[in-house]
């Protein structure tokens, strides 16, 4: 077989079909862990992209709410670690409904206590989502660092005590974690806590940044090729209806912010055309469903 | 086999030191470790830089409205909307008495004939007797085309294990003939209620089953969404949980709710809309409906349906459905 046969075909091409869900990579990639296995390899001195300025995310929420924006999510890096993150927050709620990725260790009972005051003050929904990555020590701080595991349920609590509750992502990094025995480790260690209605959002590995050092990088034939891709299929993928802002432009998805390639524009109007899935990352995607949002 | 000596703590040590400081200067691009300066000045060449006319028309594009050829019905003065029967018939026969006495010109139902409730044909002869106009909702299509699930929208596995044992009772109670009718209700109307038009769907526009919550359904959001679907207002259901927003735009965005379960508020009543022509505006009532909840829990029980169900319609609270809530909506819930 010569090359010119085994090269494969080009990359199906996905349309934004609507705008719905906007992303702020507002931590930037700067965060006070060093996770194993994150995906944009963030750390205390990871600067390849910086913190966004409440008035940069006020510039894009302007034209979001143009463009009719269901909802937005805010990560990093370690979104708290963002001087003007309440600011942010506070802005954001104005024109919409908000979640916050973060890994808990900033949550202290002041911050809580003023989030939820933010929470009350608004018509639209402020939801949490908090990382964990085992439901002990031994199986956690392996991945998020040592003492993570006690400073990020301490965090749970407080937000717990505050009146909200959080949804605990978990990664399959955490081995068993996506079975019914392994989610019922979690919802118990968080009953254990007080939270009686426990919340969990199971993520799948994507095998780019740290974690492509951790258990390697994709396959060559892990590829989405255009033709192998049913019709429809593609409307499922975040990336049908969702951008990620970052400080420097517009990318496709919250996962491809180290990728040069998928940013796609300066402002949201430039991004509204279609996008080559071409990272491997999007084969996860398609393949296991991922969604980003909560 | 080779061998490899285990790694002493003054070398994790040090791979930790340096795992820590591996950006300085540096940035991530794809897996490599490249110079800062190199990964931004390929960023900033990506992408599109339109002119900012072109940003303009590309934003025009977008929100434009969208050509839909549904009829347009009435003109009315006074309807009544309502969603969600979720088999119900004792909450519908008081709705149809209920809006009658309002003085309701035409009936509209927004979709779910069926779920939750007991024996799904006795919906159907109140509809043709209280001449309701109705669309279909997820139930609908899915009892219609045969579909294994309802197509709820559902995440949770517990939802969805009830969500299952309702979709299996109300398929193996409807007929043939009753699930064949269901499929030739219209995806979705536009009524004139005096001046304005109204488009009426189950869950969206854009989706039969997407949920429009009050607090996950923004006002920016709506204003480009009644644009888009070039409409002077929006009644929906899906959710269960009924509201109205008016936008600044002076259009109204109405979830009519259910009249199959209670609203999560520890009240036994469930809720439907009346909308009105009024001078300067729509007039929308959202009006509680008491009915015969015991009865209703009584046939449950006796169609042994899960008790779990049963407890909603006591006690007014939720127990299923529940992880779909925004976090706004479950903050107040029992469950």
């Amino acid at each position: 077989m010569s090359l010119a046969e085994i090269t494969p075909l080009s990359a199906p091409r996905v349309e934004l079909k609507s705008l719905d869900t906007l992303w702020f990579q507002v931590g930037g990639t700067v965060c006070n862990l060093a996770c194993t296995h994150c995906f944009v390899s963030c750390s205390p001195t990871n600067h390849t992209h910086e913190m966004l300025s409440l008035a940069e995310v006020r510039r894009y929420l302007e034209e979001a709410a143009r463009l009719g924006v269901r909802e937005y999510y805010f990560t990093g890096g370690e979104p708290f670690l963002n001087p003007e993150m309440e600011a942010i927050l506070a802005a954001t709620l104005e024109v919409g409904p908000a979640t916050v990725l973060t890994n808990g260790l900033l949550l202290d009972p002041g911050r809580c206590a003023r989030l939820k005051a933010l929470a009350d003050a608004s018509d639209y929904s402020l939801d949490f989502r908090v990382s964990l990555d085992g439901w002990d020590e031994a199986s956690n701080d392996p991945i998020r660092g040592a003492g993570t595991f006690e400073k990020i349920l301490a965090g749970i609590r407080n937000l717990h005590a505050a009146g909200l509750n959080p949804v605990i992502t978990v990664t399959e990094v955490c081995e068993g974690a996506a079975g019914d025995e392994g989610k019922e480790r979690f919802f118990a260690l968080l009953r254990s806590l007080g939270i009686e209605r426990p919340r969990l959002k199971i993520l799948p590995v994507f095998r780019i940044g740290a974690e492509a050092g951790r258990s390697g990088a994709y396959e060559s034939w892990q590829r989405l090729r255009e033709g192998e891709v049913p019709d429809g299929a593609l409307d499922h993928l975040q990336c049908s209806s969702c951008r990620m802002v970052t400080d420097q432009g517009v990318w496709v998805c919250p996962i491809l912010v180290n990728e040069p390639e998928a940013k796609m524009g300066e402002t949201l109007a430039d991004t509204l055309g279609d996008f080559p899935l071409e990272h491997p990352a999007c084969w996860t995607c398609h393949v296991y469903g991922v969604s980003c949002r909560t | 086999m080779s061998f490899r000596p285990p790694k002493d703590l003054d070398e994790q040590a040090r791979q930790a030191r340096a795992k820590l400081t591996a950006h300085r200067d540096m940035a991530t691009w794809g897996e490599k470790l490249v110079p800062l300066a190199a990964f931004r000045q390929a960023a900033a060449r990506k992408g599109l830089k339109l002119a900012q006319g072109d940003r303009e028309s590309a934003v025009l594009a977008y929100t434009a409205g969208l050509d839909d050829p549904t009829p347009v019905e009435g003109p009315y003065s006074r309807i009544a909307v309502f969603g969600g029967i979720y088999s119900n018939h004792l909450a519908l026969l008081e709705l149809l008495e209920d809006a009658a006495r309002r003085g309701a010109e035409a009936v509209y139902c927004l979709g779910d004939l069926g779920a939750f409730g007991p024996n799904p044909e006795k919906v159907r002869p109140l509809m043709a007797q209280g001449q309701v106009l109705s669309i279909q909702g997820n139930y609908e299509e899915s009892l219609a085309s045969g579909r294994e699930d309802c197509n709820c929208g559902y995440t949770d596995p517990r939802d969805n294990h009830f969500a299952e044992i309702s979709y299996r009772y109300t398929e193996r109670n409807c007929s043939p003939e009753f699930k064949a009718w269901m499929g030739t209700l219209p995806r979705r109307r536009r009524v004139r209620v005096g001046e304005r038009e109204l488009l009426l769907v189950h869950g969206s526009p854009r989706r039969i089953n997407e949920f429009l919550f009050h607090s996950t359904a923004p006002v920016p959001f709506l204003e480009v969404l009644l644009d888009q679907s070039r409409c002077d207002g929006l009644l929906a259901t899906h959710t269960g949980l009924h509201w109205h927003r008016r936008l600044p735009s002076g259009r109204d965005v109405v979830n009519v709710g259910v009249i199959g379960r209670p609203a999560n508020d520890g009240r036994t009543n469930v809720w439907y809309a009346m909308i009105e022509a009024r001078e300067e505006e729509l007039g929308v009532e959202l009006v509680p409906l008491a009915y015969d909840h015991l009865g209703l829990a009584a046939e449950m029980r006796s169609e042994k349906l899960p008790e779990e169900f049963v407890e909603t319609v006591l006690t007014g609270w939720w127990t299923t459905c529940l992880e779909i809530l925004p976090a706004r909506e479950r903050a107040v819930s029992r469950f």
